[in-house]
């Protein structure tokens, strides 16, 4: 069996978890709510990261709209996600909500921003 | 002169869930003042998400956030005047304001401060070295990348461990800059845990806690710094120094309270906070004028901002009502452990009262204790205390009521 410390972020709180893995399962103590419990299961099995950034807008000087991934993406993938976003451009007008690029990483990137 | 119920000053996240509030409550003649072209103030850089968990029960990114209470604004119909900023406020509420029409003059019934605070700069720390292209304060650097497109730096050391500087860490490092180094004078980070998980351990980006920047070098751009470690007194210890290259230094070194229009409106202002001293409705010593976010008090989640905003707008159309009551005059003052308690004063003594508070330093197990001379008005019990995590207890009504004053929090270790 297998120790691991970590520190839980679902939220401010910050909870100091522990998860003791054994070959088929992952057991969590320390966590003040399920979400906490179901966070360190995943980052011993498949840690994952929302990736917020930004694209650039074609037509509109100096200005970018801010992005975000619509689920999360794996961790290790994170700087696949911006490479892709570093490629492309956006059209104003933008409505939060707007999925700028289909399927990166196994999620739709969707604006963050109102760009008028 | 035009002539509003409320005026607002600060359309960012306090004076936007103000408005709101006053309006809900009955208000219906509200105007929002903003030096900026659109509302949200600073949440409009803060494209990271992890706001709106507490008040909106969503993960949201601040200018998500933002327009959550735009949208809020909008629909009530509450007037904003944008690109216009405010140049003083007096103690009988009349504001002047400048804008491309020229100036404008507005009496108030009530008058909400909602002005947000601004970074430390390197002057005020009193770096050695050279000044050379390179050196940012961390939310300037963020606006340049995140608002406007820059690539700020490539190789980068942050001074300050406060959440700006850990989001610009991994920002940075998104934006395919190598972060050397975050370098914290305190012995412990003044950021949010899971700031220091996702944004630092994420990127394998050492944290150096006790050690500062001695000195900076280059001439026309940044070419490295000297970090050091500090002793117990925050000098630091010479044989320690050691020079690190890099193009770019960021400071994120603590947040002040803008609040020059208070100071000139001749509103008592607290020494610790930095903001200016209220009651349990956020008024300051000046009736009519409330104060709200980060002008009152620098926060490390918007939620709580949105939600002390609420109160000052309720308070605001109390005040306008003539509903306030002034009977309590109980001061609170801040214990062991406990560096400042928000509100300073409880004038109503009818309802449960809420007060903020932050600890001196990190604490494990604590239990804190609101007491009138000996007498045990509330207590609570947490597992760990921070500064950089704002603490709220609440007094009862039923409490308060024999109580005579001065109030004191304070904490024990368990």
């Amino acid at each position: 069996m297998m120790k691991k410390d970590m520190i839980c972020i679902i939220c401010p709180r910050g909870c100091s978890l522990t998860a003791d893995i054994s070959d088929d399962h992952v057991s969590v103590t320390g966590n003040a709510c399920l979400k906490g419990k179901e966070y360190a299961i995943n980052e011993c099995t498949n840690p994952v990261r929302t990736v917020t950034a930004t694209v650039r807008v074609s037509n509109r000087d100096n200005c970018m709209a801010s992005v975000k991934t619509a689920v999360p993406v794996a961790k290790d993938k994170m700087m696949d996600v911006m490479e892709a976003l570093r490629k492309i451009c956006v059209q104003a007008p933008v409505k939060i909500g707007d999925v700028v690029l289909q399927d990166v990483c196994g999620a739709s990137i969707v604006a963050t921003k109102d760009i008028r | 002169m035009l002539k509003y119920d409320i005026v607002i000053v600060g359309g960012g996240p306090a004076g936007m869930a103000a408005a709101v509030a006053a309006y809900d409550a009955g208000c219906k003649n509200v105007v929002i003042l903003d030096r900026e072209p659109q509302l949200g103030g600073i949440l409009m850089q803060c494209i990271h998400n992890g706001f709106g968990l507490h008040k909106l029960g969503r993960e949201l990114t601040g200018p998500e956030y933002a327009a959550v209470y735009e949208e809020k604004v909008r629909q009530r119909n509450i007037t904003v005047f944008a690109e216009t900023t405010v140049t003083s406020v007096s103690a009988n509420r009349i504001v002047t304001a400048q804008n491309r029409q020229g100036i404008l003059k507005i009496q108030a019934k009530a008058v909400i401060l909602a002005m947000g605070c601004r970074e430390r700069s390197r002057g005020a720390l009193n770096i050695c070295g050279s000044r050379p292209a390179g050196v940012y304060s961390a939310g300037t650097a963020q606006k340049l990348v995140n608002c406007m497109g820059y690539q700020v730096g490539k190789r980068v050391v942050i001074l300050g461990s406060g959440d700006i500087g850990l989001i610009m860490a991994r920002r940075m490092s998104y934006e395919g800059a190598k972060v050397e180094a975050v370098c914290e004078v305190m012995p412990y980070s003044g950021g949010l845990t899971r700031n220091i998980v996702q944004c630092l351990e994420d990127f394998d980006i050492p944290l150096y806690l006790s050690t500062t920047v001695v000195r900076i070098h280059g001439k026309k751009r940044l070419e490295g710094v000297t970090i050091a470690q500090v002793d117990e007194n925050r000098r630091p210890i010479e044989d320690t120094m050691r020079y690190i290259p890099c193009d770019t230094l960021l400071l994120s070194v603590g947040l002040i309270p803008e609040n020059e229009l208070t100071r000139a409106a001749g509103i008592p202002i607290d020494p610790v906070t930095n903001g200016a001293l209220v009651d349990e409705n956020c008024q300051t010593q000046c009736p009519g004028i409330f104060a709200c976010g980060n002008v009152l008090q620098v926060h490390d989640l918007v939620d709580y901002v949105s939600e002390e905003a609420e109160r000052a707008g309720l308070g605001a159309v109390k005040f306008i009502n003539s509903s306030l009551e002034k009977e309590g005059n109980i001061e609170t003052k801040p214990g062991y452990g406990v560096r400042y308690v928000i509100p300073q004063t409880i004038n109503c003594i009818n309802e449960d009262v809420s007060l903020f508070l932050r600890v001196t330093r990190p604490f494990g197990k604590v239990k804190f204790s609101v007491k009138d001379g000996d007498t045990v008005l509330a207590v609570s019990k947490k597992l760990k205390a921070a500064p950089g995590e704002m603490e709220k207890l609440t007094v009862k009504a039923e409490a308060l009521r024999n109580v005579t004053g001065p109030i004191t929090v304070s904490l024990e270790e368990l």
